[in-house]
């Protein structure tokens, strides 16, 4: 793939920006999680993880990280959290599920971590 | 010609259609969010605006990546929501207003504004949230205005700049002032506040900087046009970013804005979740 061999922007700790070079790293699982907007997609995601991941073309990369479950990873290999959120309904995860798992928190010390802010 | 009542913004957070569903209003979590909307719903009802513009951000459900706009105004006689991969209930659609989507589009194109138009165009959580917020048992309140959706980009970087949406809203304004109808037209800005999903800093909520943005969005916007892109991710969070919307619903209202009511909370579900109405003036 040819992708800008540079950064157009700043380094943001913990943060990902989501811009051209994530875009195309990320396509393949950005498009299967688009087709969840319908629920039988999500169905025969469900019927058989591997053979839907096979058929979008994920890497090995994306591969491993949904199947580790693992948010992170998804995002290291181009995931955008929009597209990615729509796991939460295959998997039935809150934002605040979601949240904790990223930041090594329980559910409920990412709740309290939100509210810490107000 | 038309006329611009006022603008309102709001959070769109998912969370809350479940929580209008389930009739949680006077739930201790729910309660100080809820409280902030009252006042709107007086206004609505004195001045039962015939139009709104909903200017949102779509979550991946409207667009894709293979094609991405970064300004998109819906240009259809209906919009239908989906269940966005959760399970959402499905809606009657919400009625559109094609006459005054085209009169926008040529108004803005020929002030060099570069327009997607779309005559289909599935509406999220990001258009629908607010409309259920404002206009309750929406699209079946009796005041229901009909409505011209318009997307801004914050799926994928690079997204347009603050003084871009400001730019984006004025143009808006002028097109609307001179749609040729005596109607009453009302601007939402919806998304925001501070908020991040993704990465090691999901939870991210800033309120010194959302203080920061509503006291200056009503009657100083020009001053947030030096905040940058970046300074807005790395200040209001990844999505904290849908505050372009504001942005482009103040930039709509002219100089002379009275501010009727306004809410501030943290948090609900991920988000500093921030209320504003601004009458603009007779
Ligand atoms: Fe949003």
């Amino acid at each position: 793939m040819d992708q800008p061999g540079f950064d157009y922007h700043i380094d943001i700790p913990g943060t990902t920006i989501f811009d051209g070079k994530q875009a195309m790293k990320g396509y393949a699982l950005n498009k299967m999680c688009y087709s969840f907007n319908k629920s039988e997609n999500r169905e025969a995601f469900r019927a058989d993880e591997e053979a839907y991941m096979e058929k979008f073309g994920l890497n090995d990369e994306q591969k491993q990280a949904i199947r580790d479950r693992n948010i992170l990873a998804m995002i290291d290999a181009g995931g955008n959290i929009y597209y990615l959120a729509k796991f939460a309904g295959i998997f039935k995860l809150s934002v605040q599920d979601v949240g904790g798992m990223q930041t090594g928190r329980t559910t409920e010390e990412f709740k309290e971590f939100l509210a810490s802010q107000a | 010609m038309a006329k611009i009542l006022g603008g309102i913004t709001t959070s769109h957070i998912p969370a809350v259609g479940n929580a209008i569903q389930k009739e949680l209003y006077d739930d201790p979590y729910w309660k100080p969010f809820f409280d902030g909307y009252p006042k709107v719903h007086a206004w609505i009802k004195e001045h039962k605006p015939e139009y709104v513009i909903n200017i949102y951000n779509d979550h991946g459900l409207g667009f894709f990546l293979d094609q991405m706009p970064t300004f998109a105004i819906g240009a259809a006689h209906e919009y239908k929501n989906e269940d966005e991969g959760w399970g959402l209930p499905s809606l009657d659609p919400f009625p559109g207003a094609p006459e005054l989507s085209w009169h926008i589009i040529e108004s803005m194109v020929a002030d060099e504004f570069d327009i997607t138009s779309c005559q289909e165009l599935p509406v999220d959580h990001g258009f629908v949230v607010p409309m259920q917020l404002f206009w309750p048992g929406a699209p079946h309140n009796p005041d229901m205005p009909k409505a011209v959706p318009i997307s801004a980009n914050t799926v994928q970087h690079p997204i347009p700049t603050l003084k871009r949406a400001l730019d984006f809203g004025k143009a808006l304004g002028k097109a609307l002032r001179s749609f040729p109808e005596d109607a009453k037209i009302v601007i939402l800005g919806t998304g925001g506040l501070s908020h991040q999903l993704d990465g090691q800093r999901a939870g991210f909520i800033n309120k010194e900087f959302d203080q920061y943005c509503l006291e200056n969005i009503v009657h100083n916007p020009e001053e947030l046009t030096k905040v940058s892109r970046m300074e807005l991710v790395e200040k209001a969070g990844a999505q904290g970013t849908e505050f372009l919307m504001w942005m482009m619903m103040r930039g709509a209202l002219g100089d002379d804005v009275t501010e009727i009511t306004r809410n501030y909370h943290i948090p609900i579900s991920n988000t500093a979740a921030g209320t504003l109405l601004l009458e603009c003036a007779a």
